[in-house]
């Protein structure tokens, strides 16, 4: 590859990773699909093929499905023809990939984010660090119901994974 | 590395069991005791669903090799194989009876495959390994459910109580097979390319001795009769009305898709 095309490609890359983005995750919208970390890599061979690596976030996940196409989708009407989508498998999944960024935006959604130290989360809306588990499983598998003992208010945690 | 059609049927006795409880599992959507429990079960159905597939798709790619075609796919293992294809457990094909049953079957299913996958999370086969860690971090959480039912049933009330008794009665018959290796697992067993069963047996035992303590229930006889033969394509009349159903559409309108 000579200098001019690397320059290029690198150009091409960081345009990639803007078009994603602005895709949202389809259970949760108010995050994108790069604030929760399931891109790992977006590639651009001598041939100009592009591969896009996703790490699939919970086995059973339906919007894993529906998150492919998305990127098929932007690619597509971005006007990319020669790419793939490649499924990385390992290492596997965390939710320390989440951005800080992805984090707050969570929170102010009404969703307390991860906490890697698995302490009680706080109340995202008054607060309070005085809740209770009420279901391990909640309304996505990536999620757990929580309530607050203050407000009262039953709240969605994002599991640690 | 294994033999790639010995591999093909391992993965397929994992994906199998997987898929045949989840399918098991799946029914009580929209019948849980209460909605949390209700979602419980059906998130703990989904991960089962997406393992399954995981090993699925690895080992399509694998018959696809070995035959040299490409008709092999996580669907046509799932939709086209006959009862005596299938290499099932037969815990996992077990009725759901009532709550007590399915959740000690879960649990048993559970505490397996967390020792199980923590096992395989170190193989050398590098996509197994990645498949084993992936799953492992769902099934901790499915531990945890499985144990607090375990403890609130054995542990609650006369009533509740006496279904988990009736419920280890039918289903200990089953939990056997876990660790009796099939004659592919004994290949890959000797060639160190999986652990000794009989090491996961043990683990097992440890766990399931201390919630059944916990939950005041008796850690039955050892010595009984267990029942094998799922992992050879040899199953109990149940598991055919559990295809009929589960692949219904796929007999009556083959190849069709939504």
């Amino acid at each position: 590859m000579n200098h001019t095309t690397s320059i290029q490609s690198a150009q091409l890359i960081s345009k990639l990773w803007e078009l994603l983005e602005g895709i949202p995750d389809p259970e949760i919208p108010v995050l994108s699909i790069l604030d929760l970390g399931i891109v790992r890599n977006v590639e651009v061979d001598e041939n100009g093929h592009i591969t896009v690596s996703i790490t699939p976030t919970y086995s059973g996940c339906p919007a894993m499905d529906m998150i492919t196409i998305n990127i098929k989708l932007s690619m597509s009407a971005a006007g990319y023809k020669d790419y793939s989508i490649k499924q990385v498998l390992s290492p596997a999944w965390t939710t320390d990939w989440m951005t800080e960024s992805g984090k707050i935006k969570l929170e102010k959604y009404g969703i307390a984010p991860p906490n890697p130290n698995d302490e009680l989360p706080a109340c995202p809306q008054c607060k309070s660090p005085n809740t209770k588990l009420l279901s391990q499983f909640g309304s996505t598998a990536c999620k757990s119901l929580y309530q607050c003992e203050d407000c009262r208010e039953p709240f969605d945690y994002f599991k640690c994974h | 590395m294994p033999d790639k059609e010995i591999l093909y049927n391992y993965l397929l006795q994992l994906a199998d069991s997987s898929l045949i409880l989840a399918q098991q599992n799946g029914t009580w959507c929209g019948h849980g005791p209460i909605l949390e429990q209700d979602i419980a079960i059906t998130n703990i159905t989904l991960d089962l669903l997406g393992q399954a597939r995981n090993f699925y798709q690895y080992a399509a790619e694998l018959a696809n090799e070995i035959s040299g075609k490409t008709t092999a796919t996580e669907d046509s293992l799932a939709y086209d194989r006959n009862e005596r294809e299938y290499k099932n457990l037969l815990l996992c094909e077990q009725p759901n009876g009532d709550w007590a049953q399915t959740i000690l079957r879960q649990f048993f299913y559970t505490v397996y495959l967390k020792k199980l996958y923590a096992a395989l999370s170190n193989s050398d086969d590098a996509r197994l390994a990645g498949i084993a860690a992936k799953s492992l971090k769902e099934i901790k959480y499915h531990e945890t459910w499985c144990s607090e039912w375990i403890n609130r049933l054995g542990d609650g009330t006369e009533e509740s109580r006496s279904r988990m008794l009736k419920a280890l009665e039918e289903i200990w018959p089953y939990t056997g097979e876990m660790f009796l290796p099939s004659a592919d697992e004994k290949t890959l067993i000797q060639s160190g390319f999986l652990p000794d069963l009989s090491a996961i047996e043990k683990e097992w035992k440890e766990i399931v001795k201390e919630v059944f303590a916990e939950s005041d229930l008796p850690f039955p006889d050892e010595k009984i009769y267990m029942q094998q033969g799922g992992k050879e394509g040899k199953h109990t009349e149940k598991l055919g009305f559990i295809l009929a159903e589960m692949q219904y559409l796929q007999r009556t309108y083959p190849s069709a898709e939504w």
